[in-house]
């Protein structure tokens, strides 16, 4: 057997059903064996490798499962690198394999030749260099094994020409399961939980936090039923949105720099901190000197380098939530804490008159972003996917977003790479074919990979894309306003017009910027069959709030 | 530049790790990410086959170099991470020096040169002659404060190497890895607690 054919053989074998990729030269025999595999495979030919790479991400995250890109050697690997990164900093689980020249010209400076094993090292979970076909299916096996298991990561095997052409006697695919070296997951640790229950039994102020982990465990259910028995007031960091609806009673809103008021404030006046799958992101902690030094804390996680890496625990609970949290749960006692939840409510009332009111129901002509998800969530219920790139607009869809389920909004949170979002969505759209998948992107995150419009028209993928355009590359122009004595340096993004670009794509569009037009456009968007590009014209400088300004603490939170 | 803090020390970290390309690499970039340097750094095959271990050496707090084991222990190839204080390990570096033969025999006394310093000539030839001297920095510097007015041509230190007192092998965590079942603790040395009941020096 070839190893090209290996390698998909690979795929075909790991449950893989799409990839995400850009052909080259070396790694034409790979396509060439992908002409026989049409019917196992669906190739997607993205227009860059970047594209190709978030489109991965945005399936990954979308599904739960692996994602997969491909891409040549040189600088369609090189390309790779901000995928690489975001996905690693996200815990995304993806395989993403490389050409790369022949074996017996490594290190020459051949053509299309980088050495990206080193490149990519500090942005992946592992990554392995195949110099012969007999290395192809344990390298894959282990890569699949790897990204998937533990702390989801991102995985690149990097396989040179030689090593596709080769011919070999290839046994039968085993997946890999277990390595000797490797740890995915903690033990158990009995005791931990136990005094981790008592220490939740004895608050009186008790605040979970929680994050992405809750998501990539699958443990939803175990971490609704441990909210809803121990009634404790429950806030997301922008990774963990959806994993309780926000809906939901308990549900006290987002933490952070743009979270809510009361989470925020609150953080600092809880007695005991229970951080759930969450790895206190300078974003989410602000100052760290004054973090919730007042409050005990809970730590549960899988990566034990999380415990103690910014906030010191005082009980750490090692292991998989989905693992952990039924042991919690059975030992936490049934508690309604309705005084201490009525701040938080008091909390969002304040902010609620203070921002959200104006930023949904705008009393000015123009339209602000808050009012365009607004639409949105009353048009689409909450079900759809939300796919947001970087930006103001993110804070908004995080923020304001309604989310009944889980696996529902897509962004890059660790990273924050602009550009991520047009391509996410189209993997997304992939990863939950059933359900709709709205993309909201900023007039300059849009025009950062404006041309993955083409993966779109050749696939008749059914994106919907919102442009929330402001035309300032707003966030920079906001923390300009605010900490620079309003110099605007650069922060005047002209665009083209977005609805004539998209109809060169022959995919539809329209443009608003009136009030009266935007839930009619909303629908028409929603009803569209296949992709529609709606440009929202919403208010030049309006800001983000409430904010916790870099270098503050999080009970410092301006609601102005 | 911010003070140093107090407690910084010498700290001796020891990994086992699969012998696989690239895993250096990916261990390295785990300091020079966060800006710490590493005084000192030996990479050799362990008493058990297959497997390598790693001695690096850098000066910091017990609360970085605690961060750090734990991060190299996070490699997928990396089996077992310790850390340790001078105090609680015993080390060596070898120091090999090259000197002309003929103002050696001429001006120095070699054997009191020798026996004062603990050092052993490896080769005498006519034109060189190479000593070695093992032991902690400042036993190897001092040969060459001997040797430095005879016209010291060449001379090399190894990297650090050190065995942990309170260790008793890494056979037993193997076989513990080999069950599949994850060790209790994260990243502390386990038998720091029995450390009495072992021989010290």
């Amino acid at each position: 057997m070839m190893g090209a054919v290996a390698t998909l053989q690979a795929l075909v074998a790991e449950g893989v059903d799409t990839i995400f990729g850009y052909p080259g030269g070396a790694i034409i025999p790979i396509y060439d064996a992908l002409y026989d595999f049409k019917d196992s495979l669906n190739h997607v030919l993205v227009r860059h490798e970047q594209g190709g790479i978030h489109a991965a991400q945005g399936y990954a995250r979308s599904s739960g499962r692996v994602g997969v890109a491909l891409a040549t050697s040189g600088p369609g690997a090189t390309n790779l690198v901000t995928g690489l990164a975001d996905a690693l900093i996200d815990s995304t689980p993806l395989v993403c394999i490389t050409g790369q020249v022949f074996a017996h010209l490594l290190g020459t400076d051949a053509f299309q030749e980088t050495d990206i094993i080193n490149i990519t090292t500090p942005v992946t979970k592992w990554n392995y260099q195949v110099t012969r076909a007999e290395e192809i299916p344990e390298a894959l096996a282990k890569a699949f094994y790897i990204a998937r298991s533990g702390r989801p990561g991102p995985v690149l095997v990097d396989i040179t020409k030689n090593a596709q052409m080769q011919t070999f006697e290839a046994p039968a695919y085993a997946p890999c399961t277990h390595i000797r070296s490797y740890r995915p997951a903690p033990m158990v640790r009995k005791e931990y939980i136990a005094q981790a229950a008592a220490l939740i039994n004895s608050a009186k102020r008790p605040f979970i936090l929680w994050g992405q982990g809750v998501v990539l465990g699958r443990a939803e259910r175990e971490f609704r039923e441990f909210v809803e028995k121990s009634g404790i007031p429950a806030a997301w960091t922008i990774l963990g949105v959806g994993a309780l609806a926000t809906g939901h009673p308990l549900n006290v809103g987002m933490l952070g720099m743009h979270g809510n008021y009361g989470p925020n404030v609150l953080t600092n006046e809880c007695d005991v901190l229970i951080a759930i799958g969450m790895r206190f992101d300078d974003r989410v902690t602000g100052r760290l000197d004054k973090y919730a030094k007042q409050a005990q804390v809970v730590h549960l996680d899988i990566d034990p380098t999380e415990i103690d890496k910014n906030v010191k625990t005082t009980v750490p609970v090692w292991g998989d939530c989905k693992e952990t949290l039924p042991l919690l749960t059975a030992l936490v006692e049934r508690r309604e804490h309705t005084a201490w939840l009525a701040r938080f409510n008091d909390y969002a009332a304040q902010e609620v008159d203070a921002v959200i009111r104006e930023e949904l129901f705008p009393a000015s002509e123009e339209l602000t972003m808050g009012e365009v998800m607004q639409q949105l969530n009353e048009i689409t219920g909450g079900e759809a996917v939300i796919v947001s790139d970087v930006g103001q607009h993110q804070m908004v869809a995080c923020r304001y977003a309604r989310q009944n389920q889980s696996r529902s909004h897509v962004t890059s949170g660790g990273l924050g790479t602009m550009g991520f979002a047009l391509p996410a969505a189209i993997g997304a759209k992939f990863g939950a074919p059933h359900r709709p998948v709205v993309a909201v992107i900023g007039d300059g995150g849009f025009q950062m990979t404006i041309q993955e419009l083409g993966t779109i028209m050749q696939t008749g993928v059914d994106v919907k894309i919102i442009i929330l355009n402001n035309q300032f590359l707003g966030m920079v122009r906001q923390w300009q306003e605010l900490f620079h004595q309003r110099r605007y340096s650069f922060v005047d993004i002209q665009s083209p017009d977005f609805v004539a670009v998209a109809a060169g794509y022959r995919i539809a569009g329209q443009r608003v910027g009136d009030r009266a037009e935007l839930r009619p456009a909303l629908e028409k968007m929603l009803a569209h069959p296949g992709s529609f590009l709606l440009e929202v014209m919403v208010t030049k400088e309006n800001n983000i709030f409430p904010m916790v300004p870099q270098g503050c603490s999080v009970a410092e939170i301006r609601l102005r | 530049m911010s003070p140093e803090p107090a407690d910084r020390q010498e700290y001796n970290i020891t990994a086992y790790t699969e012998n696989q390309v690239g895993l250096l690499n990916r261990i390295a970039i785990i300091f020079s990410r966060r800006k710490i340097n590493i005084e000192s750094l030996n990479v050799s095959p362990s008493e058990i086959e297959g497997i390598h271990r790693f001695n690096i050496v850098i000066v910091e707090t017990e609360e970085v170099v605690e961060k750090l084991a734990k991060q190299i222990e996070k490699q997928v190839e990396v089996l077992k991470v310790y850390f340790n204080t001078n105090a609680d390990v015993i080390w060596q570096e070898m120091a090999l020096y090259k000197v002309p033969t003929d103002v050696i025999a001429e001006k120095v006394l070699v054997e009191r040169l020798l026996r004062e310093n603990g050092a052993r000539a490896v080769v005498i030839r006519k034109d060189y002659t190479v000593f070695e001297t093992t032991g902690h920095r400042e036993e190897t510097d001092n040969l060459i404060r001997a040797l430095q007015p005879y016209g010291l041509i060449e001379f090399v230190r190894s990297a650090r190497i050190a065995i942990i007192k309170a260790s008793d092998g890494f056979h037993r965590k193997l076989q513990e890895f080999e069950r599949r079942e994850p060790s209790e603790e994260v990243a502390e040395n386990e038998f720091l607690n029995d450390r009495e009941q072992v021989f010290t020096m």
